[in-house]
């Protein structure tokens, strides 16, 4: 305080440093969420602006259903003399080149930059549902192992320990775990096992070889499972612990079992916030590209996973045959290997040569990822307020 | 259930306290406590902060053994005789025959009725009708029956304190348990919701084995027949009430009645 006030006002401002240190703190900090923000909204605005053409047309119905309802596949773009382009599918090239007649100047093919990207989504969907299953099982139990059950000590630490690494494992490190672990290792039912089998057992009606499960929706699933696990538990430990002990002791004074505490007055607590952790960790499954670079994700596939080939059964086959060709067709939708949103955007934008027609892509493509990732992250945020006020304490 | 037991006589004490020594790790907040309690009194708990008077409570019902680093050092604490700690004692059987009262009323944010009938759910009876009647009969001895018998669905968080705090007494003695213990049951509430409390506790004197953990001295003296002080983890003295508050015994009681000692 080196200033002294010069009129009479004992309270009066002065110019000394603390007061020039608070504006500088303030302008600091204010810059700094400006500019986060400003990323936001620019991030946001490129992918809207590129994006939504691709997927919104001026005229009824206003959606490009074709993007949305097609399988990805080569497009081919046909020049006349005029220099006017023409887009059209390998069906439909011979009979523009046909009308066009002498009119025909050249013709190129963009892979995978046609029709429309329905199986990155189904694949990214079935990835998901996989993914967040087995997290949420193994999470949750864990969560509540740890949070009930553990007694606090050298091992609790250690499975703490163990937790926060694996957040920290780089995500290409589980793609490659993935690999050897579920494509290459994991156990399954076979009648002969296969030549690669690390270890068979068996027993006599089946054997149990450790040949693999191949690339397919359920390695690819499982290792995701793995990325989210440690999201999945710390934020439901947290959720667990916020729910108040003052629940736990009445419900055991009353005479119930830890379990049927856990089971009535703990996680019907709890289960808003595991929900809106659970759904912030399908965001995060469907984002992952490396998980399932290895494991699950095909650069193309011109099937969807159900449109399989099954022998067709005969004619006067029983309702019991059918209904078997159904669950194994259902079944089978998990051995198969998938397109991924996130992994066709990489084959949009880094395998293929660069042009208008393969940005056109990339964008629509991007552009559909984000508004269902963005639409989960908002249905989370809904869910749990809906059910906090459900149960409020 | 208990209630089906015939009580015991006057001579011998429901509850019997042996040399009691109980810790927290390396912390013994208890030390050699010997105390009876008989069958049908109210008997209150008294002493500053910390001094181990809500730990011999939580210990009747082994409410404590939740805590993970508690343990009984020796001693015994016997119910008819009894040992609670002994190997053969199944807690939750134990638990449904020790009711108990938290110190904050704490419903479960669900429906009046779950409330009511929790811990005969968790019993396993399933029968509604069965449950519909404990409700009634509970929430009726808690004195709750006539505000709450039109919104028994409602969520139980929307009452007002005391009337919680009385649901939590009604979901207690749903059980129909022998003894009831409660921690500071009004410390919560307001003067008026305390009274309530109060006129509750006379009105079901009789009916259960009460051992009340208490902050407030009237309210000591207003409810309890008999009243034992303790400080620093020891039983300083245990007499009726009257004579506690009228002519102790000991210096250390009565310094603390008459304030001078915290």
């Amino acid at each position: 305080m080196n200033s002294t006030p010069t009129n009479d006002n004992p309270f009066a401002g002065d110019s000394s440093g603390i007061q020039q240190r608070e504006t500088a703190a303030r302008w600091g900090l204010r810059v700094g969420s400006y500019i986060v923000v400003l990323i936001t909204v620019a991030i946001m605005l490129h992918i809207f602006v590129k994006g939504a053409p691709v997927v919104f047309r001026s005229q009824w119905p206003f959606v490009n259903t074709q993007f949305l309802t097609e399988l990805p596949a080569t497009l081919h773009v046909i020049e006349d003399q005029q220099g006017n382009h023409i887009e059209t599918d390998v069906n439909g090239a011979d009979a523009v080149k046909k009308k066009l007649g002498d009119h025909f100047r050249a013709e190129k093919t963009i892979s995978y930059s046609g029709g429309g990207i329905l199986g990155p989504i189904v694949g990214t969907a079935l990835l998901v549902i996989v993914s967040v299953g087995v997290a949420l099982f193994l999470g949750v139990a864990c969560a509540i192992y740890l949070s009930e059950y553990a007694k606090h000590g050298k091992f609790l630490e250690m499975v703490r320990l163990a937790i926060l690494n694996l957040a920290g494992v780089p995500s290409v490190v589980f793609g490659l775990f993935g690999l050897g672990a579920f494509v290459l290792t994991a156990p399954r039912f076979v009648g002969v096992p296969a030549e690669r089998s690390v270890f068979a057992i068996p027993l006599g009606f089946t054997t149990i070889s450790f040949e693999g499960w191949d690339t397919c929706v359920l390695s690819g699933g499982f290792t995701l499972a793995f990325v989210i696990l440690p999201v999945i538990i710390t934020a439901s430990e947290q959720c667990l612990q916020a729910v108040p002990q003052g629940f736990r002791e009445t419900s055991m004074a009353l005479g119930a079992t830890r379990w049927q505490t856990i089971r009535y007055s703990v996680l019907p607590f709890a289960t808003p916030g595991i929900l809106t952790s659970s759904i912030l960790g399908i965001a995060r499954a469907a984002g992952e590209t490396a998980p399932i670079m290895f494991t699950a994700a095909l650069a193309f596939k011109d099937k969807l996973p159900w449109q399989k080939d099954l022998p067709p059964l005969p004619a006067d086959a029983s309702i019991f045959a059918h209904w078997e060709q159904s669950v194994s067709r259902f079944l089978g939708i998990f051995t198969e290997s998938v397109q991924a949103l996130p992994y066709h955007i990489y084959t949009l934008a880094a395998k293929i040569p660069q042009n208008e027609y393969a940005e056109r892509a990339q964008y629509g493509s991007v552009f559909v990822f984000l508004v269902l990732v963005a639409s989960l992250a908002a249905s989370s945020v809904l869910l749990r307020k809906r059910l906090r006020a459900k149960y409020r304490w | 259930m208990a209630a089906d037991t015939p009580a015991p006589t006057d001579t011998e004490p429901l509850i019997q306290v042996e040399k009691f020594n109980y810790a927290y790790g390396d912390n013994q907040v208890l030390f050699d406590v010997d105390l009876n309690m008989r069958s049908e009194d109210v008997t209150a708990l008294i002493g500053p902060s910390g001094c181990g008077k809500s730990t011999l409570l939580r210990s009747i019902n082994r409410i404590n053994d939740l805590v993970e680093t508690a343990r009984v050092v020796s001693g015994k604490i016997k119910i008819d005789g009894i040992d609670l700690y002994a190997p053969d004692v199944d807690v939750i059987n134990l638990r449904r025959n020790v009711g108990m009262v938290f110190q904050k009323y704490n419903p479960f944010p669900r429906s009046i009725f779950e409330n009511a009938v929790y811990g005969l759910r968790v019993a396993g009876i399933k029968d509604r009708h069965d449950l519909e009647e404990a409700a009634e009969r509970s929430l009726r001895s808690a004195a709750l029956w006539d505000e709450v018998k039109d919104r028994l669905h409602e969520v139980a968080t929307g009452l007002s304190g005391g009337q919680q705090q009385r649901l939590c007494i009604a979901r207690a003695i749903a059980l129909q348990p022998r003894i009831l213990l409660m921690d500071e049951p009004c410390a919560a509430l307001d003067p008026i919701a305390t009274a309530r409390i109060e006129e509750l506790i006379h009105q079901l004197r009789g009916q259960y084995t009460f051992v009340i953990v208490t902050h407030n001295m009237e309210q000591a003296k207003r409810i309890a027949d008999r009243t034992a002080f303790f400080y620093k983890g020891r039983l300083i003295e245990e007499d009726d009430t009257m004579n506690i508050f009228h002519h102790p015994r000991e210096q250390q009681t009565e310094a603390y009645i008459t304030g001078r000692l915290a």
